[in-house]
């Protein structure tokens, strides 16, 4: 199982926003899941891993609510969204083009997208699960996973390529 | 112009190659008519290429590698059995001990009487055996291929357990699955003999362990051990020791 340990490593910096506590929470992850080997009875071991990863994700975040709740308070105020409404507001769009193009800013963005839909949005597009896969690991029916990947983009078209016509954005 | 809102969940579904035949072939009619819905694929499109950047992913840090795979390595409990998956009561007592009893008993196994150490070995590998059939986890990958089984095992252990296809001389090959006995994960390579299963765990032959091979029974099951290249093989099976032999020949002959 140790090859999906960068991606699991990966979820949990996005899940929690948190380099330490992401160490932490992995290295918790791993320790469950080898524990729990034989009792492992699907087909898919990357998407049981993954259920284990987000659910020790989850553990956290319930136990650091206060502090969670902080960090969206100073949400307006975030590097990535105030990054990307300068580079809307200041600059030409060529420069708005290089600069989105930087991983960094699209790192950003995606940090700033608000749960549920980040986490829907990780499982899909850096992990490629299939929808049922991650509607495993996140106990939630696929129809709910559908609409938040479809509710996911569309921020992040909206927030990443703001200079396409503003009436092309969706409305799932 | 704007995609067509009852349709946005399905041309999501489209680009992630979720929908089936009939509402692929739907949706693709639509969109050779619908200018936005059509807009609106190439934005999402757009959108993936910009996120399939692996820079997006962030690195494990190595220390956390390290600290995963010594956890691995050393903490792992002894091997937990299930109550329902394995009836046997003469070795509850073992198993009940704990990592204490584990751990002491290691130490004065290793002192004392090396033996032993291979007798507690037995135990475990005979439990493997009966949990890969009892629990339906015989194999973790079901190929009668080894090209197959072979690389499966890279990146899960640390060391190449050699697998020979023996469906000739009456050995078929089934698989292979990963198992943890004695303090490590082990590979086991799955053959099957008429209708008997054969498992058979490698692990690398460490400084105490003797060249010595073993012929023996185990609570009815027989158990052949032999070394080979710096690697320990144990054959657990509930066929005839002298046949479990046969297959150690087999099997040694076909690998070197």
């Amino acid at each position: 199982m140790l090859p999906h340990l960068d991606a699991a490593y990966s979820l949990a910096r996005y899940l929690s926003h948190d380099p330490v506590a992401a160490e932490d929470i992995v290295q918790n992850a791993f320790l469950r899941a080898f524990r729990g080997f034989d009792g492992f009875r699907g087909e898919a071991p990357k998407a049981w891993l993954f259920a284990i990863v987000r659910n020790c994700c989850m553990d956290w975040l319930n136990a650091n609510r206060e502090r969670q709740r902080l960090f969206e308070n100073e949400g307006s105020t975030e590097p990535g969204v105030s990054a990307v409404r300068a580079a809307i507001d200041d600059e030409t769009p060529e420069a708005i083009l290089q600069r989105t193009q930087d991983a960094t800013l699209v790192r950003s963005t995606i940090d700033n997208l608000p749960e549920p839909f980040r986490e829907t949005l990780i499982l899909r597009e850096l992990e490629e699960f299939s929808y049922k896969e991650i509607s495993m690991i996140s106990g939630v029916p696929i129809g709910t996973v559908m609409s938040r990947l479809a509710r996911a983009r569309a921020m992040l078209c909206d927030l990443l390529m703001p200079a396409g016509d503003a009436d092309m954005r969706a409305h799932p | 112009m704007t995609a067509c809102p009852d349709r946005v969940i399905l041309l999501h579904g489209l680009i992630d190659g979720e929908l089936d035949a009939v509402n692929s072939v739907a949706m693709e009619a639509h969109l050779k008519g619908c200018a936005g819905c059509a807009d609106e694929q190439r934005r999402l499109e757009e959108l993936r290429s910009r996120l399939a950047d692996p820079s997006l992913r962030y690195d494990t840090p190595p220390s956390l590698r390290d600290r995963i795979e010594t956890q691995i390595r050393t903490q792992m409990p002894p091997i937990q059995i299930r109550p329902n998956a394995y009836r046997r009561s003469s070795n509850g007592p073992w198993l009940a001990g704990g990592s204490f009893a584990a751990v002491a008993a290691s130490l004065a196994l290793l002192f004392a009487a090396p033996q032993l150490t291979t007798v507690a070995v037995q135990d475990q590998l005979v439990a493997s055996h009966v949990r890969s059939l009892l629990a339906n986890h015989l194999t973790d990958i079901a190929t009668s291929n080894r090209h197959v089984v072979k690389p499966w095992f890279n990146g899960r252990i640390d060391f190449a357990p050699p697998v020979v296809e023996l469906a000739e001389q009456g050995f078929a090959l089934v698989g292979g699955r990963l198992d943890y006995v004695d303090g490590r994960v082990v590979p086991a390579i799955v053959y099957r003999r008429r209708l008997h299963t054969i498992n058979l765990f490698v692990r690398p032959a460490n400084a105490f362990s003797s060249p010595v091979g073993i012929v023996t029974r185990r609570n009815g099951y027989s158990l052949v051990r032999w070394t080979r290249g710096g690697l320990e093989y144990w054959a657990v099976s509930d066929i005839d020791p002298k046949e479990l032999q046969q297959f150690q020949q087999i099997f040694d002959r076909a690998a070197n």
